[in-house]
């Protein structure tokens, strides 16, 4: 079995999260506030969201989706910010482009709405960072393997999701050291096709353990 | 004098089996930097209340990590606790007419507290207004103090706020339990959800056999629906307002309502509520109306895991702790949207939302016309009290703060 040179460093993740001074009573203030609020911000309500609701796989994208949806109950709207998916985003501040492109154009074309008062008000929150490695390293597919079925909700999260912005590729820290360390193209392709928002993070854990499998089957 | 309190022991391990050994070993990483370092939690009371029941559970597990905690409780006569009572309800909005004796009395407590409590450790976690001024002994750069306030600040009297303020702006930082709950101040504020213990008489798995007994004892009908709230007899929770809502339901559906409190013998305004409840239900045997002894948490997690739907119809709210205690165990919830509720009841993903007596009859009705969706929410809140509200969360964010104030010192 194949080794690497570079092995797979195992680390977890823990969020505290900010409260930002910012709040949206209305869709025109959702507007400004996605504009002026920090990067960690715009990272808590998207990316870090999708982790911590990650057992909702139904409907269930970004805070702003939802909030539009149960607050403003405006579901169009609602429905186009559910649709940008983080997974075609390297930088925050393309992915906060397009939220606002998508807010702003619905207030210009519905002004009367813009300016509705929503049932309850939406929070500004930041994701604060702190990472912790985990004292287990993978050098071939075998160790990776067990080392993935062992790993919290977090480790996978940071590993799988969050690590697409620290990347700044549109891949994940598993299919990079796949494809990279172990010359496994095809597995870490397919490693990062599997769906984070109609999987859960378990779900996304046994679809990868099941790839590695039927990769293993083939050596 | 002050006590420093001795804890039982919980090993961090028995939480291994419902949350996965992967958890429990993220806990022990994110710990491991913080081995040894001296922590000191501080509250008023060392039994009853919620900070008390947290930090009961949370201090043992912490030394399970290796960490040097240890919980003090400060100590006041009769007369500071009126006054903090008072401040209490006036930082929930309650009418309040502020005398300069009662911030004397305060500010006397804390400084007798100030002399014999230690306050010296790396990272000292004051919780709630009573102890605040203790941020008098901080000397420049000697430790970290942080502020959890467990209380609803969003409408406080003025005069209040503005006398522990000056005390809450010099610590580094203030946790809140919802961001709706903050102030605008000059520090980092944080959010720091209250936490269930899943292993708790509360909220462990119980036999069968015992929820058939609790409700035989009650007289409550295992074959028929059980809609049941859970809360002290009090107008906030709206106790007449749920009979309300179970009344349109019952047009509809063969159903039962129980609802369960602690007793209100020692309490006079609890004791009026009860009555008006009474009256409401009017001897409807299909109403069951419970007085628990000091709350009886086998017989509460009982009823709650026999109930076909848990509601909590309050028009004011805390946390709500009794919602998230409901989805731990699967439970479809039917609560008003209003302070730490809809955190915890994500509407249409983890429970449903509502705004009235009429739409909180609505929802029930919707979730007994459709059992799989009911079942669907129940399983989707058991996820999210596990990833948000179980005490091992609680300890992870503690753990995260303690290594973000290190981080920036």
């Amino acid at each position: 079995m194949n080794a690497a040179e570079t092995p797979f460093e195992f680390v977890t993740v823990s969020y505290l999260t900010r409260i930002g001074n910012q709040s949206a009573g209305t869709l025109a203030e959702l507007l400004t506030g996605l504009e002026h609020c920090s990067d960690a911000s715009i990272f808590h309500h998207t990316f870090q969201t999708l982790g911590s609701h990650h057992f909702l796989t139904e409907g269930f994208s970004n805070d702003f989706a939802q909030w539009v949806l149960a607050d403003t109950n405006r579901n169009d709207l609602a429905e186009q910010l559910a649709a940008l998916d983080i997974r075609d985003y390297v930088s925050i501040a393309a992915l906060r482009s397009d939220l606002c492109r998508v807010v702003g154009e619905y207030c210009a074309a519905f002004p009367h709405l813009a300016t509705q008062a929503a049932l309850e008000r939406f929070y500004f929150c930041e994701s604060v960072e702190v990472t912790a490695p985990l004292g287990r390293s993978a050098r071939t597919l075998d160790e990776f393997q067990d080392a993935i079925a062992h790993l919290s909700h977090a480790g996978f999260y940071f590993h799988f999701i969050s690590s697409r912005l620290r990347l700044q590729l549109r891949t994940n820290d598993f299919s990079h050291w796949l494809g990279n360390s172990l010359g496994l193209g095809t597995l870490a392709d397919s490693v990062n096709h599997i769906d984070i928002y109609t999987n859960t993070l378990d779900s996304s854990r046994a679809k990868l353990l099941r790839l590695i499998d039927r990769e293993r089957r083939k050596a | 004098m002050s006590e420093t309190l001795a804890l039982n022991r919980i090993p961090l391990d028995d939480y291994a089996e419902l949350l996965g050994a992967g958890e429990i070993e993220e806990l022990r990483a994110l710990a491991k930097p913080l081995h040894g370092r001296s922590i000191e939690m501080i509250n008023s009371t060392a039994i009853g209340g919620g900070v008390a029941e947290i930090l009961n559970r949370l201090v043992p597990l912490a030394e399970e990590l290796e960490l040097n905690i240890k919980w003090d409780v400060m100590t006041g006569g009769e007369d500071f606790f009126d006054v903090t009572k008072s401040f209490h309800n006036a930082l929930h909005g309650a009418p309040y007419h502020s005398s300069p004796r009662d911030f004397e009395i305060f500010l006397a407590y804390n400084e007798r507290n100030r002399a014999t409590l230690p306050l010296d450790a790396e990272f000292m976690v004051i919780h709630d207004p009573q102890p605040a001024a203790l941020i008098d002994a901080r000397k420049p750069g000697a430790n970290h103090w942080v502020w959890r306030c467990h209380i609803d600040l969003s409408h406080p009297n003025r005069a209040v706020w503005d006398f522990l303020e000056k005390f809450v702006s010099r610590y580094d930082g203030a946790m809140f339990s919802s961001p709706e709950f903050s102030r605008q101040l000059p520090i980092p504020q944080y959010l720091f959800y209250p936490a269930i213990d899943p292993l708790s008489e509360k909220n462990q798995e119980l036999q069968r056999d015992f929820i058939a007994e609790v409700l035989a004892r009650y007289g409550i009908d295992p074959q028929r629906a059980i809609l049941t709230q859970i809360s002290r007899f009090d107008r906030l929770k709206d106790p007449v307002g749920v009979i309300r809502a179970y009344r349109i339901v019952k047009r509809y559906f063969d159903c039962q309502l129980v609802l369960a409190g602690g007793s209100a013998s020692d309490d006079p305004e609890g004791a009026v509520v009860l009555k008006e409840v009474l009256r409401e239900a009017n001897n409807d045997p299909d109403i069951k109306i419970l007085e628990l002894p000091a709350w009886a948490p086998l017989e509460v997690n009982a009823l709650q895991r026999a109930s076909t739907v848990v509601i909590q119809k309050s028009l004011r709210e805390g946390f709500g702790l009794t919602v998230s205690e409901a989805l731990w165990k699967k439970k479809p919830v039917v609560a008003s949207a209003v302070g730490g509720i809809p955190i915890q009841v994500i509407h249409k993903h983890t429970g449903l939302l509502a705004h009235s007596v009429e739409g909180t009859a609505y929802q029930i009705r919707f979730l007994l016309s459709h059992p799989e969706i009911a079942a669907k929410l129940g399983e989707h809140g058991h996820h999210h009290v596990k990833e948000n509200f179980l005490i091992t969360q609680k300890l992870k964010r503690y753990l995260t703060l303690f290594l973000t104030l290190a981080r920036a010192a």
